[in-house]
C-alpha cells in the first residue's frame, strides 16, 4: 500500500530584541554567565508587574506580514499554568483566545514543484530559563526566562521531510533577513505533528509529537522514523500507535515515548489581567508596515538587477544588518557593486582579523558611503580608503577628519611623480638591472619603492602607467 | 509593638501592611511560605510616600495573603490579638497617622469598619500594584487607612497617579478631597445588603441615613438583587487568580523551603503543605477547580461575562444617585474561630464588599459602614463622609 505523510509544525523563535519581553533584562544575546540577566520581575519576586515591551509587537507582526497572516489589531495574553523549577512564576505567559496573527500562507518550491503552506497563527510568549544538571546537584539559570518568543504554528499541510525543511530554511532566511531573528541553533525549536494514512484517505492517522528540536538534520530524521515506525504499524501490525508526545534521540536515531495526550497536564489557562489588551491602531500599523523589510523575492531580484552576484545576494540577506547598510549607502548615492565589495570584502576583512564575523559589523552608513564615496571619486586611494576603513571599524574615527589628518587626499602633479621616479630609480640600480635582464617581479618592486616615497598618496594605476612609459 | 510584623521606625507615622513591600524589610503576606524573603525595593505607594518625607512606622499583620476577615489567621500572630486587623487598629490608637493596605477581599474595609477607622478602596488603576504582593490582580487595589475622610484625601493626593511598572495603572491626573458641596446629593441605601447584617449594623446604617439628611442629602432605598451574584462570581475569580499567582512560592528560589525532600516534586508538596495555611489551601483547590478544563466555561468563563453584568447593573443603579449606601460586615465585632471554617466564614462575610472589587467602583469604609461610587467619583464619597463626620462631632 502507498502512505502519505501528515506533517504540521509549531517552530518557536526566540525574537531579536534588546530587552526582555516584560522587563528591561538584557534579551537573547546579552547573558554571558548564568544568572547575569536575571531581575525581581524574570525571577518571579513578589511586586513585580509585566511591563510590555512595544518592539516584540512590532517584530511579531512584521513575522505575520511575512507570512501573508492577518495582523489582529486586538490581541490579549494569557497565563499557562504549570510547575517547574526553571519556570519562576509557576505560569507562563502566552497568546491562547486572542493571538497576534491568523491565516498565512507561505509558498515553497520543492523538487515535487509548488507547495502552499497554510499557517494557523502566529503568538508571542516568554521563554522559560534553563535547568543545568551537574552530579546530583540541579542548578537553576533565569537568563533565558521572558526572553520573547514567537509560535508559528501551521496547518497540517506538508506532506514530506523534505517540505518541513524546505519550510525552516526559508522562515530562517525571511527572519534573518527581517532582523527578527537570528534563527540559530537553540534560538529556533520546533515541535512536529506527525501521523500516517493511506494515500488517498481522507481521515487522518493516529498522531504523535516529537517535540523540542532545534536542527533541520534532526528533524529530517526523526520525520523519516517516525514515518516509517507508523507504516510499519499500519502495515504489519508491529505494534498499537496511540496519541502520544515523543521525544528523538540523536545518538540512537529513533523516537521515544514521553507521557500520553490523554494524561497530559491540563494547563489550567486564563487571561492575564496584568496585561491591558495591545490595541494595534492605523497609526501604529502603518508604521510597523513602513518598517517592514521587503519581501525576500523582490528585494533579491532589485539585488540581481544592480549587477550583484547570487552569492553575494545570497549574503546580503542572510544578513539582517548589511542589507539594511547596503540599502542606506545606495540611498546615499553610493554605487551598489561598489557597496557590496566594500561591505562583503573590505569589512570582513577587518572583522575577520579581529576574530569577528559579518553578522557582527556595525557601521553607521554616513561613514561608510563618506568612505567609498572618498575612493570612487579618486579623492583617496583604495589602499588609503581601506587604512580609513580600518580606523573607522576599530577606533569608531571620522572618515574624513583621519583622511584629512593622514594627508589621504594630498594631491600630487605629474612632475612630482616624475622627480620622484627618476630618484627611485637612480637609487635601485640592482632592481633596474633585474628588469632589464627580464625579471619581471623586479618592476613590483620599484613601484613599491616608488609608493613609499609618495606616502601611498596617488592614483597607483596613474604611477604604475607612468613607470611603464618610463621603462620602456 | 502589637501591631506591627516588624517594626521599623520610632520617627514612622505610616504603617504599611504586610501585604505591601517596604525595601529591606521581611515581606511575608503573614504567610510562613514567604519566611525571610526581604524585597530588593519598595511599593511604588511606600516610595512615593517617602518622597514626601514621610517615615513608615513598620509592616502591619495580616492574615496570609489578605484572604481572612480582618487578619486573624496571620502566620506571624496569635489570632485572638488580631481580630481588629493590625493597620486599622493602629491607626484608631493613634500608633499611626494613616496606614496602606491592599483590599482584595474586603479584609481592608471590614478591618476599618470595626475598628472605627475610615478606609478607602479607590478605582482600580488609580494606585499602582507594583510592589504589592499580589493575590487576585484583576480586582485588588491599594488603599488608605486614616481617622477620618480628609486624613484619606492627604495620604490619597500623594500615592495616586499613573506608574509605567504596572500596566493597569492609569494615565490620569487625580486630586482628592473630602470638603466639596454635597447638599443636594443623593445616597440609595442597598436593601439587599442592608438586611444580611445584625441589629447593630442596621441601627448604624439607619443613624447614617440621618446624618446624611442633616447635610442636605437625600436618602432612599432602593433593590439591588444581585449581590450574591456578584459576590460568588469574584469569590471564583478571586480564587483562580490567587492560586495562579501564588503558584510561584514552591520553595525554590526565596522564602520557606521544608526540609528532607528527595526530589523535585516533594519539594513542592512538603514546602507548600508547611507553608501555606487551610484557608490558603483551600483558596487553591477552589481556584484551580474552577480553572480546570472542564469547569472553566461553567466558572471562569461565565464569571467574566457576570462581572459585566454586575458593572452594568451597578451603572444603572447609580445613574440616579451619587453614592450607594450598604455595611462593610455583618456584625460590628468577630470572635475567634476554627480555621477550618474560614472559607465559608470569609465568602459569606464579602457579600458587602466584593462588588467593588469585582467592577473597580470606588468604595469608602466610614463610621462603620461602606460608600461605594462611580468610577473615579471618589471625592464625592469623602466629602459624604466628611460632612458626616463633621456633623458628628
Amino acid at each position: 500500500m502507498k502512505y502519505e505523510l501528515v506533517i504540521g509544525l509549531e517552530t518557536h523563535v526566540e525574537l531579536n530584541t534588546e530587552s526582555k519581553i516584560f522587563c528591561s533584562c538584557g534579551g537573547h544575546s546579552a547573558s554571558q554567565e548564568p544568572n547575569d540577566c536575571v531581575c525581581p520581575a524574570c525571577s518571579g519576586m513578589p511586586g513585580m508587574l509585566p511591563v510590555m515591551n512595544k518592539h516584540v509587537v512590532e517584530l511579531a507582526a512584521t513575522a505575520g506580514l511575512l507570512l501573508n497572516c492577518e495582523i489582529s489589531r486586538y490581541t490579549t495574553f494569557d497565563k499557562k499554568n504549570y510547575y517547574y523549577p526553571d519556570l519562576p512564576c509557576a505560569y507562563q505567559i502566552t497568546q491562547l483566545n486572542h493571538p497576534i496573527c491568523t491565516n498565512g500562507l507561505v509558498k515553497l518550491k520543492t523538487s515535487e514543484g509548488e507547495r502552499d503552506i497554510r499557517i494557523k497563527q502566529i503568538h508571542m510568549e516568554e521563554d522559560a530559563g534553563k535547568l543545568v544538571h551537574v552530579g546530583k546537584a540541579s542548578y537553576v539559570d533565569f537568563n533565558r526566562t521572558s526572553v520573547p518568543l514567537i509560535e508559528i504554528v501551521t496547518q497540517p499541510d506538508f506532506r514530506s521531510a523534505e517540505e518541513v525543511v524546505v519550510y525552516l530554511n526559508k522562515l530562517k532566511t525571511m527572519f534573518r533577513a527581517g532582523g527578527i531573528s537570528d534563527c540559530e541553533l537553540g534560538t529556533m525549536r520546533c515541535d512536529v505533528n506527525i501521523s500516517v494514512r493511506p494515500e488517498g484517505s481522507e481521515e487522518y492517522g493516529v498522531r504523535s509529537e516529537i517535540k523540542n528540536m532545534t536542527s533541520f538534520e534532526s528533524i529530517e530524521r526523526a520525520i523519516r522514523y517516525e514515518a516509517q515506525r507508523h507504516m510499519d504499524a499500519i502495515e504489519f501490525e508491529t505494534e498499537v500507535l496511540v496519541q502520544e508526545t515523543r521525544r528523538f534521540d540523536d545518538v540512537t536515531g529513533k523516537t521515544y515515548a514521553m507521557r500520553n495526550k490523554e494524561t497530559e497536564a491540563d494547563y489550567r489557562y486564563f487571561p492575564d489581567a496584568n496585561l491591558m489588551p495591545i490595541i494595534i491602531d492605523d497609526e501604529w500599523f502603518e508604521e510597523i508596515k513602513a518598517n517592514m523589510p521587503a519581501a525576500i523575492d523582490e528585494k533579491a531580484d532589485e539585488y540581481r538587477a544592480a549587477g550583484i552576484s547570487e552569492n553575494e545576494i545570497e549574503m546580503i540577506i542572510d544578513n539582517h544588518n548589511v542589507s539594511t547598510l547596503l540599502d542606506a549607502v545606495v540611498e546615499m548615492g553610493c554605487d551598489p557593486k561598489s557597496a557590496v565589495g566594500w561591505i562583503l570584502t573590505e569589512c570582513a576583512g577587518v572583522l575577520r582579523k579581529n576574530g569577528k564575523l559579518i553578522k557582527d559589523l556595525d557601521i553607521s552608513a554616513e561613514k561608510m558611503a563618506a568612505i567609498i564615496k572618498m575612493v570612487d571619486s579618486g579623492d583617496i586611494n583604495r589602499m588609503n580608503g581601506r587604512k580609513t576603513l580600518t580606523a573607522v571599524l576599530e577606533e569608531d574615527v571620522d572618515p574624513a577628519a583621519y583622511v584629512k589628518e593622514n594627508g589621504f587626499d594630498k594631491k600630487v602633479d605629474t612632475a612630482t611623480i616624475e622627480a620622484i621616479m627618476d630618484k627611485v630609480l637612480a637609487e635601485n640600480t640592482q632592481a633596474l638591472e633585474d628588469f632589464r635582464n627580464g625579471k619581471v617581479k623586479a618592476k613590483q618592486a620599484l613601484f613599491g619603492a616608488c609608493m613609499r616615497e609618495l606616502k601611498g598618496i596617488g592614483d597607483p594605476a596613474v604611477i604604475r602607467e607612468m613607470l611603464d612609459k618610463k621603462l620602456g | 509593638m502589637k501591631y506591627y510584623a516588624e517594626y521599623l521606625s520610632d520617627a514612622g507615622t505610616i504603617a504599611v501592611d504586610d501585604t505591601l513591600l517596604v525595601k529591606g524589610a521581611q515581606a511575608a503576606a503573614g504567610s510562613r511560605i514567604l519566611e525571610g524573603f526581604k524585597p530588593l525595593f519598595s511599593a511604588e505607594a511606600v516610595d512615593r510616600l517617602e518622597a514626601e518625607g514621610y517615615v513608615i512606622s513598620g509592616k502591619t499583620h495580616v492574615g496570609e495573603f489578605g484572604l481572612d476577615l480582618v487578619g486573624e489567621f496571620s502566620y506571624y500572630a496569635e489570632k485572638a490579638e488580631n481580630l481588629k486587623g493590625a493597620a486599622a487598629e493602629a491607626v484608631a490608637d493613634g500608633a499611626a497617622e494613616a496606614a496602606l493596605a491592599v483590599d482584595m477581599n474586603g479584609a481592608a474595609r471590614r478591618a476599618a469598619a470595626i475598628s472605627g477607622v475610615d478606609f478607602l478602596k479607590p478605582t482600580y488603576g488609580t494606585v499602582s500594584r507594583h510592589g504589592i504582593i499580589s493575590c487576585a490582580a484583576s480586582g485588588e487595589q491599594v488603599g488608605v487607612y486614616a481617622k477620618d475622610a480628609e486624613g484619606v484625601a492627604k495620604i490619597m493626593n500623594v500615592i495616586a497617579g499613573h506608574d509605567e511598572k504596572d500596566g493597569t495603572s492609569l494615565k490620569k491626573e487625580y486630586s482628592f478631597a473630602a470638603d466639596e458641596a454635597v447638599s443636594g446629593k443623593r445616597v440609595c441605601i442597598i436593601k439587599e445588603l442592608a438586611e444580611k447584617a445584625d441589629e447593630e449594623v442596621k441601627a448604624k446604617i439607619a443613624a447614617y441615613a440621618e446624618a446624611l439628611k442633616k447635610c442636605g442629602v437625600e436618602v432612599e432605598e432602593v433593590s439591588f438583587d444581585i449581590c450574591d451574584a456578584a459576590n460568588t462570581t469574584w469569590q471564583i475569580l478571586m480564587t483562580a487568580e490567587t492560586c495562579n499567582n501564588v503558584s510561584r512560592y514552591d520553595g525554590v528560589k526565596f522564602g520557606y523551603r521544608a526540609s528532607g525532600y528527595k526530589n523535585i516534586d516533594e519539594l513542592y508538596v512538603k514546602t507548600r503543605t508547611e507553608g501555606f495555611n487551610f484557608l490558603t489551601k483551600s483558596v487553591i483547590l477552589y481556584g484551580s477547580d474552577v480553572l480546570s478544563k472542564h469547569r472553566y466555561d461553567d466558572c471562569y468563563g461565565k464569571g467574566l461575562k457576570v462581572r459585566r453584568v454586575v458593572a452594568d447593573r451597578f451603572a444603572e443603579l447609580i445613574e440616579k444617585y451619587d453614592a450607594a449606601l450598604m455595611p462593610a460586615t455583618s456584625k460590628m465585632s468577630y470572635e475567634a474561630y476554627d480555621i477550618s471554617k474560614a472559607f465559608e466564614t470569609v465568602f459569606k462575610e464579602s457579600v458587602f464588599t466584593s462588588i467593588a472589587n469585582l467592577i473597580g467602583v470606588p468604595a469608602l469604609v466610614s463610621g462603620g459602614v461602606q460608600l461605594m461610587g462611580k468610577q473615579f467619583d471618589e471625592n464625592v464619597l469623602l466629602s459624604i463622609a466628611g460632612c458626616v463626620e463633621k456633623e458628628g462631632e
